[in-house]
């Protein structure tokens, strides 16, 4: 029987359950999203300018710069600060989860302990809400996506970044990020690009793919998906200042020889990354969902109400189990 | 100043009462038109002469030191201040070079040439520095080749039949390299720098500047020159080797505005209004290395080649190396540490 046959609502046989999505979408709009961006690099690297500049807002308006002295002494914090960004009656409930202090140490190996119990914490909660009596609020404080900031001025991965994205590539979606972008040449980039792509690869870390564009997508939405797949990890500038240039007013960063545009394709990706962060919002959330917290599940249940050091389960093994059963 | 009498009187007196005839003095050629009365002149300024001439002729050793973490450009910088590929290639990053796991020192040395005269230049990098997860301690091997180096001189030094010219492998000047988070200092640039810069001239230099703008440099470099100050950092110039008044002024100015030089190096040359400038060519501009306005590149080497690089190597001398050597006889017992035994010495010896 042709599809085309249940478009009619005249058509005998036509059910009208064509209609689904609109009524997801609707319920969708009304209940409004909610998402969480965690933001791990060292000090220094661009990433509250990146974050203000994406959801075009100010998350950090009192905020104190330490100096080096103190941060000796610091260790990884975990801030986390919720927006409620309203666009065309679509609102989003955008949490942004800080680490400051990572990175800044001398001796950074306990770096990574405070940010991973952060994310496990949040997973467990989560059980805990889904497996308690009343089900109705449950409020998703999971971790959706990570932004790892990766340096632009050196020459490709660091010891800290490998032995951190390894520890952290089964609990979140990794997506790599080079703030301060305007400080490489096109040529330098590229070749930044392609090294980290190939250090990514050589250690085995999982980062965030994004998925294919459906077959029966438009062309156009095909190219982009390709265009953006092509450009990981994004090269970005941030800014919220407007400069004149050309006659008229863009974002962007003023230097004696000339203008950075934080929304020009040709000198940043800016743009790139975030498209893909909003098209790619709800996929971020499934795979949080169906991998990665389904992932921390099976591990918590089977552990029962042991503590994660007395067991030693094979990890790998399960890990890859569900990751061929999701796929 | 010249040697020779100050009063003009005198000397209109004295022309009076000498015939002309009067054979002039031999006195050697001066290369300045000074007003020199001949009569009174001595010649004691000719020394400048000889100096830069038997300098011309022997060449000098000068060593520098770039520390600081991989990918701040420390080779590119080296490169562009010397002119010449001194050190390793800078652009070149092939897959095998990896972050070493330790802290490593190669020195290379180059001899370079220019106007007559010969500089033996040493580069030392110090790859591996600030780069591992934990970085405890890593400014030590640092300071243990500093040291070892005092100690080569020592030892020459001390010995019976000594050496005409001591190759001096000693550090004379130590970059190091900030990187440019337009934050503050981290707390690896401070520990390093607290140590160092009791043994080494060390020189703070903002790497990879062109990352900030105007604004954002001044404030930067405000806020690390403050935390310098708090933490007891003195970076070279050091305040208390100023010599006189006029080296204060200069240095004052240097100490309190334009250090740490941020700083842009590059190997490559663009055509920039008819002129080939050495720069870095971006979607939105290039940038000029050479430019004041763009960056501290040429304030940086005029401070180290062209103004202050005799005076390096005198602190290094004069200061750093003479606490050195100061607590070694102390440590020894107000003795001589043993002297090398050489083929000479033993020869002489005998």
């Amino acid at each position: 029987q042709q599809p085309a046959q249940f478009t009619n609502p005249e058509t005998p046989g036509y059910v009208g359950f064509a209609n689904l999505p609109n009524q997801v979408h609707r319920k969708s709009v009304k209940k409004g999203f909610e998402f969480t961006l965690m933001v791990v690099g060292e000090s220094g690297l661009g990433k509250s300018t990146l974050i203000n500049s994406l959801f075009l807002t100010d998350l950090y308006p009192e905020r104190i710069i330490p100096g080096a002295a103190e941060k000796i002494e610091r260790t990884v914090q975990i801030e986390a600060s919720t927006v409620e960004i309203e666009e065309r009656g679509v609102k989003l409930r955008l949490t942004v989860v800080d680490t400051p202090g990572y990175g800044d140490a001398i001796n950074c190996r306990d770096c990574f302990k405070t940010i991973i119990s952060y994310i496990d914490e949040q997973f467990e909660r989560y059980l805990h809400d889904e497996s308690g009596l009343n089900r109705r609020h449950i409020i998703d404080n999971r971790v959706h996506c990570c932004f790892y900031f990766i340096s632009p001025f050196g020459h490709g991965l660091k010891p800290l970044d490998v032995e951190f994205m390894k520890a952290i590539h089964n609990k979140v979606n990794i997506v790599p990020v080079i703030a301060k972008a305007d400080t490489l040449c096109l040529k330098e980039r590229e070749r930044l690009k392609k090294r980290i792509l190939d250090e990514i690869e050589e250690h085995g870390i999982k980062i965030y793919h994004l998925p294919d564009a459906e077959s029966d997508e438009d062309e156009d939405f095909k190219e982009q998906t390709r265009l953006l797949k092509a450009s990981i990890p994004f090269c970005v500038v941030g800014s919220n200042q407007l400069i004149e240039a050309k006659g008229k007013k863009v974002r962007g960063r003023l230097y004696p020889w000339g203008v950075v545009e934080v929304e020009n394709p040709e000198h940043n990706d800016f743009l790139k990354l975030r498209t893909m962060l909003i098209t790619h919002m709800q996929d971020l959330q499934e795979v949080t969902q169906d991998l990665h917290y389904e992932n921390f599940r099976s591990e918590r249940l089977k552990r029962g109400g042991r503590k994660i050091e007395e067991e030693e389960v094979n990890k790998d093994q399960i890990l890859l189990e569900k990751e061929a059963e999701v796929r | 100043s010249c040697a020779g009498p100050v009063e003009s009187k005198t000397e209109a007196a004295m022309s009076e009462l000498v015939p002309e005839s009067r054979q002039k003095p031999v006195v050697p050629m001066k290369p300045m038109g000074i007003n020199a009365n001949l009569l009174g002149y001595i010649g004691i300024d000719t020394i400048i002469e000889q100096m830069r001439k038997k300098t011309m002729k022997t060449g000098f050793d000068f060593n520098i030191m770039v520390v600081g973490q991989s990918g701040l450009g420390k080779s590119t910088l080296v490169n562009t201040l010397f002119k010449s590929q001194v050190s390793r290639k800078s652009s070149g990053w092939n897959r095998e070079e990896k972050i070493p796991k330790t802290v490593e020192i190669k020195a290379i040395g180059h001899v370079i040439e220019e106007g007559g005269v010969k500089m033996k230049l040493t580069v030392i990098d110090t790859p591996g520095f600030g780069d591992q997860i934990n970085n405890e301690n890593c400014w030590e091997p640092i300071e243990k080749y500093i040291n070892e180096q005092y100690e080569k001189f020592l030892k020459e030094e001390v010995n019976i039949a000594r050496k005409k010219r001591i190759p001096d492998t000693r550090v004379h000047c130590c970059l190091y390299f900030i990187s440019p988070t337009g934050h503050s200092l981290r707390p690896l640039d401070l520990e390093f720098m607290k140590h160092l810069s009791k043994v080494v001239n060390i020189i703070p230099v903002i790497a990879k500047a062109d990352t900030m703008t105007l604004e954002e440099k001044t404030e930067f470099k405000q806020r690390v020159r403050k935390e310098l100050e708090v933490n007891g950092i003195e970076f070279y110039p050091q305040k208390e080797f100023d010599e006189d008044l006029e080296d204060k002024t200069e240095n004052d100015k240097i100490r309190q505005e334009s250090m740490p030089f941020a700083v842009v190096g590059s190997d490559k040359e663009y055509q920039v209004n008819g002129k080939r400038v050495l720069g870095r060519k971006t979607p939105w501009g290039i940038i000029e290395v050479e430019n004041l306005t763009h960056c501290e590149f040429a304030l940086l080497r005029d401070f180290v080649i062209r103004t202050h690089l005799q005076d390096l190597k005198e602190v290094t001398h004069n200061i750093h190396y003479e606490t050195y050597r100061a607590k070694r006889l102390n440590d020894n017992g107000g003795l001589p540490p043993m002297a090398v035994e050489t083929e000479e010495n033993h020869e002489s010896n005998l």
